[in-house]
């Protein structure tokens, strides 16, 4: 069959004006962070303007801002996003293992629990959070809030329950006469898990990792009050938001601000456009 | 062999007593209201050294379970500590005068009177509505014709999809200052020379909602996207076919075959978009942060575009008053419940009837 022309560039034309649409914001942070503010101001869509020694003084005033502070605040992401991905990975993997394995009341009880608290808000258990985690830390003196320890906490709390979910699905579908050959062999319940168990849930935990990643490295509501708007510690979207606060208007500052939150997440949507997709996809099926 | 369990028994016991005496010991520097330093450490390091002696335990017959316990302890743990205690606590405190720190009496049900009595409030929750029907329709629409879009043979398809997902990874909170930027600085070159609109639509409650409604739109459409191509993907190639060879026409395809083969897709896509517009905050706080007059109930509001999300964090952080927010974060959570059960429901309902 001959494929009609016509209709196929009717398409691509509407393809391409929706992707310019999409992809117009991008283009206008990164075009102004090459600006001074009265070019932006006066003409933000043109290149009028626009050098590379400019978007040098923008990255030099922001990166060095006492607001910002770009790379304690990137670094203070980083280290909560990975850790708690980490952890959220191994207990979780551990912990859909335990629940998928034992068809007992308490198992089916803690898993019904786990699934009824996904549809919890975060807005009702986020003022009783701040003060239960206050009267947690002053009790054993570990500084829950203000802290990165404090959120990797949180976040495993909260991550948790979508973790087991997803990755109960999975183990459900890996045959249990892996298990009880490995313990034929002489194999130990936790050795099974870690060397029988854990290898096969790579896909899966892939897309709980993507999952979990997009949300906390993007979330702002719980870091902004479990480390405070000024607080010594920040993660990026905190830092971003006190930045903007004190700038009020400084297109040329925040649109550079704005490039260097953006930039990261961009960077690994390039590395791993195809896995980030199908994750996003997957965990929403499930 | 004998000797050898029996000693390891003894070093098991050890341990756990060890675990079990450093976590008293660090409990009671707590109650006693010791400052020293180290009973955090003590407390956690005695809570390991237990768990090490439970897991040493020489048994074969309780074995699974000890490991059982201690696989399932460290999320289970965080969960209880992080939304189950919280849960419970914000529901109590909302019947009480709690200000965040402490509580002194109980209101009974004063809190959730004082809240109908908001006008601002009742704002909030109507827009909310509005807000989340309106996504529910549109971010579903747009995004299933861009799946439709994305499914048909363009060169290039792989980056049209990647270009109309893009947006999704974008935090709400920077990403609604840069839409703030586009709004006030670029579209109002536009709308001047246009309409001669010399403010920015941000400036105009109506409009800012409009903008609200538009970058959520932008932000999530992407991703409604992918799940429907991932549905529309799963419909047969043969049914197709055999529609085809029966005559029937593009419309006739995607209305009779299509649309009832992915309702499964529909549902699960019409239930993201739905809670996620539901507790939209972000881009409402950095676009906007709730502001613009609005005429309600015969009084003009100052909170034209704040949704509940947003009120309720506005009521207890902002305005200090903890109580209050709680008992509306309460109600918040029975309408958002509530809504996506009901949801489900009817779409069920529908799936089978298709």
């Amino acid at each position: 069959m001959k494929m009609r022309k016509g209709p196929f560039a009717i398409l691509m034309i509407i393809a391409i004006i929706i992707a310019v649409y999409t992809l117009f914001p991008f283009f206008m942070v990164v075009l102004n962070s090459f600006k001074k503010a009265s070019n932006i101001v006066a003409s933000p869509v043109t290149t009028a303007g626009a050098s590379f020694g400019q978007l040098k003084a923008n990255l030099s005033a922001v990166v060095g801002n006492s607001n910002f502070n770009f790379w304690a605040a990137f670094g203070t992401s980083a280290v909560i996003t990975v850790v708690s991905l980490v952890l959220l990975a191994l207990f979780g993997g551990m912990a859909a293992w335990v629940i998928c394995r034992n068809k007992t009341k308490w198992s089916t009880m803690i898993y019904m629990t786990f699934i009824a608290s996904m549809i919890i808000p975060f807005q009702v258990v986020m003022l009783a959070l701040i003060s239960t985690f206050r009267d947690v830390g002053n009790f054993i003196d570990i500084k829950m809030l203000q802290s990165i320890p404090g959120i990797v906490f949180a976040y495993c709390g909260f991550g948790g329950a979508m973790t087991v979910f997803i990755l109960t699905g999975f183990i459900k579908g890996i045959p249990y006469e892996l298990e009880e050959a490995a313990a034929i062999d002489g194999c130990s319940p936790e050795g099974t898990f870690f060397r029988v168990i854990f290898p096969l849930l790579k896909p899966v935990i892939v897309t709980v990792t993507i999952l979990n990643g997009m949300w906390i490295w993007n979330d702002y509501l719980l870091p902004s009050l479990m480390l405070g708007q000024n607080g010594p510690v920040k993660t990026l979207p905190v830092a971003v938001q006190a930045f903007v606060g004190s700038y009020v208007k400084q297109w040329d500052l925040i649109l550079t601000a704005a490039l260097l939150a953006i930039l990261p997440m961009i960077i690994i949507f390039i590395v791993a456009q195809k896995q980030i997709m199908n994750g996003m996809v997957e965990g929403a099926i499930k | 062999m004998n000797e050898n369990t029996a000693g390891k028994k003894v070093l098991s016991l050890a341990l756990m007593a060890i675990g079990c005496i450093g976590m008293i010991a660090a409990l009671v520097l707590d109650a006693t209201g010791s400052t020293v330093g180290f009973r955090g450490p003590l407390l956690i390091i005695g809570a390991i050294v237990f768990l090490v002696g439970l897991y040493e335990f020489p048994t074969i017959e309780h074995h699974r379970s000890i490991i059982n316990f201690i696989f399932l302890f460290p999320l289970l743990f965080t969960f209880i500590v992080t939304v189950v205690i919280p849960m419970i606590l914000g529901i109590f405190y909302s019947f009480t005068d709690w200000n965040g720190v402490k509580m002194n009496n109980f209101v009974g049900l004063n809190n959730y009177t004082t809240m109908f009595s908001e006008k601002s409030f009742i704002w909030s929750i109507v827009l909310t509505f509005l807000f989340v029907v309106i996504n529910m329709i549109l971010v579903n629409v747009v995004g299933f014709l861009l799946a439709l879009l994305c499914t048909q043979k363009i060169k290039g398809i792989g980056f049209f999809r990647a270009a109309y997902f893009l947006p999704n990874l974008i935090g709400g909170i920077v990403l609604g200052y840069i839409w703030q930027f586009i709004f006030s600085n670029v579209l109002i070159k536009f709308t001047a020379k246009a309409f001669g609109l010399n403010y920015s639509v941000l400036a105009d409650s109506k409009l800012a909602f409009c903008a609200i409604v538009v970058v959520y739109i932008w932000q999530y459409a992407g991703y409604i996207m992918l799940i429907y191509i991932t549905g529309l993907q799963t419909v047969p190639k043969d049914v197709l076919e055999a529609s085809a060879i029966d005559g029937a026409n593009a419309t006739t395809t995607l209305f009779r075959i299509k649309i009832p083969m992915i309702a499964s897709t529909i549902t699960i896509c019409t239930f993201l978009t739905l809670t996620s517009a539901f507790k939209q905050f972000d881009v409402n706080l950095a676009l906007t942060n709730g502001t613009g007059a609005v005429k309600f109930m015969g009084s003009t509001l100052s909170n034209g575009t704040q949704m509940l999300a947003l009120n309720i964090y506005n009521t207890a952080i902002s305005k200090n008053n903890y109580a209050l927010g709680q008992a509306k974060a309460v109600l918040f959570f029975i309408i958002l419940a509530a809504v996506s059960i009901i949801q489900v429901r009817v779409s069920n309902s529908k799936e089978v009837e298709m």
